[in-house]
């Protein structure tokens, strides 16, 4: 590949990627995401390779294994261009079928395409699945038009424009005043302000300063980000050495799970194509900006993705938290000042420069700006990845995006946050998507991850299996969280197997508080959150166990 | 050309990526090909983890000796290798059983039924979550979300994953793996 060495190299570049492109020629894109692979869509996509080359149609036809299409539910997902025929739960023995009739003859398979559960209709293509509808797919929509290998196919949507705008259009500080006029909040859980984080890190004093992607995830139920980087990692990339060029990193980070082969491979690949393309290393499109990135892989433990833990863990070192007197923005990794992101806020910037801050802050609610990625989960009809604009009513996403609750069944709660987040009845359903809204109901919106609970749950069991979970994940460096929460899981294991006694729930109030106050990070500081919401909204549940013993 | 991109993509997840890694060797890891890994990693002290990562995911445990060859090529007491390889849960210090059960008890398999699951897998291989069966047939693991909420609830053996699964069911998974 020839390394790029102007932006008038790469917009070349990328004309000729575009012309050489037929936009009339077939493609069949396969999703690749986590749970079509574990649909086995392996076989699916070597059945299509294999049917296409018995069909000699190798040069007529492109096959895609690409990122996650979002609607897990119904997968594996294959999407047919260029008239964007969708078919869901395809097998391999559909395969020959959609080759011959839809690839080439240019038929819709009936039995292949979406149909609606309640009304019976039926939607040919991705807009017009009610899945679909209510979402605004800025970050997540070049998914199934991708192949997230081909930084080719990055660059012929659009890729890497808004770092060529930044770097030759722009000084670092007209960068920062878009992000911060943008508003961009962090994604990752706390809603903090990244243009503000931005400042902290490219003031503090010191030479060498680093960026991070903070892609670790660990929250039960949280599986966006993992789709948004495997589907498109550069995305992510071109947001991060957006970040450095504005804070002055010549050092980036990348912390992600180990758990993922595409997920590694997928970003592997993405920066050595960058480097290969001069988007990423020294001189980057000649403009003078050095950048490194490097790739650390957690193992699988929960606090390794708070800001500290995460930073310790890069260092070679056990991801213990540290007291946070002094802030990672101004003393991170090796006691250098720190700028940690976390995937969807990095895949947030490219845009906000692209398309301008005004635009960007027309979407959304008065301080909550741009779309929110979701992974739904728990007892709903279609689990997935969503990305709505924030805003969005909760009932707009359980109902008319997640299609309701199975079997029946009546909605009992919802829970944001995973472990340290918190539930909210039924009754506030209408409450928007926003992060300042959700956090003063006790259910911060936290990374994303939307729970969603029938009828037959039981709050005391979820409150319980959310403090085993933490219980469970304390690092054990500080006594408060490490006893507090083991204790509060006694007690809350006695209340719901009905041996609780009296004063037991002002016991769990007092140790919450301290277990809050006292607690190093933010695992053992919110611990109790969804205890407090729980007994916020449930508490008539707590007292029938109660009465019981 | 795209139709190749996606048979690289097929030889790169080696067809099943996330299946069939549950070969099973009892013997440690040989000398040379733990300094291969650290190698590749420069001899970084920062590599530490990625390395034991490595090792763990090749080997599937860590034998004492590769703990102390590590020790060794990246000058780190031994201590601290033990640290961490004592702290994380992803690392195990005991061999581990030819398939992998990983028994999915996150948030939403958790609403969905994993408590039977669960259950019905400890019957009948004999085992809690954490241990190997004596003949090294199987290993129980429980964790946390595997990002595939819509499978739920789910299990993974040796890498497959068996999604939309009932308690009933968990035998006939079971039985396929000798």
């Amino acid at each position: 590949m020839p390394r790029l060495n102007s932006a008038f190299e790469l917009e070349k570049l990328r004309k000729d990627i575009v012309a050489q492109r037929d936009s009339l020629k077939p493609c069949i894109a396969i999703c690749a995401g986590t749970t079509c692979l574990a649909y086995g869509n392996d076989r699916l996509v070597r059945a299509f390779v294999q049917e296409v080359k018995k069909q000699s149609l190798e040069a007529q036809v492109d096959i895609k294994a690409t990122g996650c299409h979002g609607f897990c539910e119904k997968g594996p997902h294959v999407v047919i261009y260029p008239e964007e025929i969708c078919y869901v739960e395809v097998t391999p023995q559909d395969v020959p079928e959609i080759v011959a009739q839809t690839v080439k003859a240019k038929k819709v398979i009936d039995r292949l395409i979406y149909t609606d559960p309640q009304t019976g209709e039926k939607a040919v293509h991705q807009s017009e699945i009610p899945f679909y509808q209510r979402q605004m797919r800025l970050i997540m929509g070049n998914n199934s038009k991708i192949d997230p290998q081909s930084i080719d196919d990055y660059l012929a949507c659009g890729g890497y424009s808004a770092l060529v705008k930044a770097l030759f259009e722009m000084s670092p500080e007209q960068v920062l005043a878009e992000i911060k006029k943008a508003n961009l909040r962090g994604r990752g859980g706390g809603g903090f302000p990244a243009g503000l984080k931005w400042e902290t890190t490219r003031n503090a004093p010191g030479k060498e300063k680093y960026v991070i992607v903070n892609g670790h995830e660990g929250e039960p139920g949280a599986f966006m980000d993992r789709a948004l980087f495997t589907g498109n990692p550069h995305s992510v990339l071109e947001g991060l050495i957006i970040g450095a060029y504005t804070i002055g990193a010549q050092q980036g980070f990348i912390y992600t799970r180990h758990d993922s082969p595409q997920l590694k491979d997928n970003i592997a690949r993405a920066l050595t194509q960058a480097e290969e393309y001069g988007l990423l290393g020294d001189n980057i499109l000649g403009s003078g900006f050095n950048f490194h990135v490097e790739v650390h892989i957690d193992i699988g433990i929960f606090v390794s993705g708070e800001s500290s833990a995460l930073m310790r863990s890069i260092e070679g070192k056990i991801p213990e938290p540290r007291p946070k007197y002094i802030r990672t923005s101004v003393s991170g990794i090796w006691e250098r000042p720190s700028n940690l992101n976390n995937v969807e806020t990095w895949a947030n910037v490219p845009q906000i420069i692209s398309r301008g801050s005004q635009w960007y802050a027309s979407i959304g609610t008065q301080k909550s700006k741009g779309t929110k990625l979701i992974s739904l989960s728990g007892n709903i009809v279609n689990a997935g990845v969503i990305e709505v604009p924030l805003g969005t009513s909760l009932r707009t996403i359980v109902y008319d995006i997640g299609g309701g609750i199975p079997n029946g069944k009546k909605l009992k709660a919802v829970h944001f946050g995973g472990p340290m987040g918190g539930s909210l009845p039924a009754s506030l359903l209408d409450t928007p998507l926003d992060f300042d809204e959700l956090a003063q109901l006790g259910a911060p919106l936290g990374a994303g991850g939307m729970f969603v609970m029938d009828e037959d749950a039981n709050m005391v069991s979820v409150a319980r299996f959310f403090l085993q979970f933490l219980a469970d994940e304390s690092c054990g460096k500080c006594v408060p969280c490490r006893e507090g929460t083991r204790q509060m899981l006694k007690i809350l294991t006695n209340i719901s197997e009905g041996k609780g006694r009296q004063g037991d729930i002002e016991l769990l109030e007092e140790l919450s508080q301290v277990t809050q106050a006292a607690s190093l990070c933010a695992l053992g500081r919110t611990a109790a959150d969804p205890l407090l919401s729980t007994l916020r909204y449930f508490r008539d549940e707590y007292e029938a166990k109660m009465a019981t013993s | 050309m795209q139709t190749g991109s996606a048979l690289h993509w097929l030889k790169m997840t080696g067809g099943p990526a996330i299946r069939g890694r549950s070969q099973f060797r009892e013997a440690s890891m040989d000398k040379t090909r733990i300094d291969e890994i650290i190698d590749r990693h420069q001899g970084k002290v920062s590599s530490l983890i990625q390395v034991l990562l490595e090792i763990q995911s090749e080997n599937h445990w860590l034998p004492k000796e590769a703990l102390q060859r590590v020790s060794e090529k990246l000058q780190v007491p031994l201590t601290r290798v033990r640290h961490i390889a004592t702290f994380y849960k992803t690392f195990s210090l005991t061999p581990k059983g030819r398939h992998e059960i990983h028994v999915c008890t996150g948030s939403s398999c958790h609403v969905r039924g994993a408590t039977e699951i669960l259950e019905r897998v400890q019957e009948h291989v004999g085992i809690r979550p954490g241990q190997t069966s004596p003949d090294f047939r199987f290993s129980l693991e429980t964790g946390s979300c595997q990002g595939s909420c819509s499978l739920g609830p789910e299990m993974v053996v040796a890498g497959n994953h068996h999604g939309k699964l009932k308690a009933g069911d968990v035998e006939a998974v079971l039985k396929d793996y000798k």
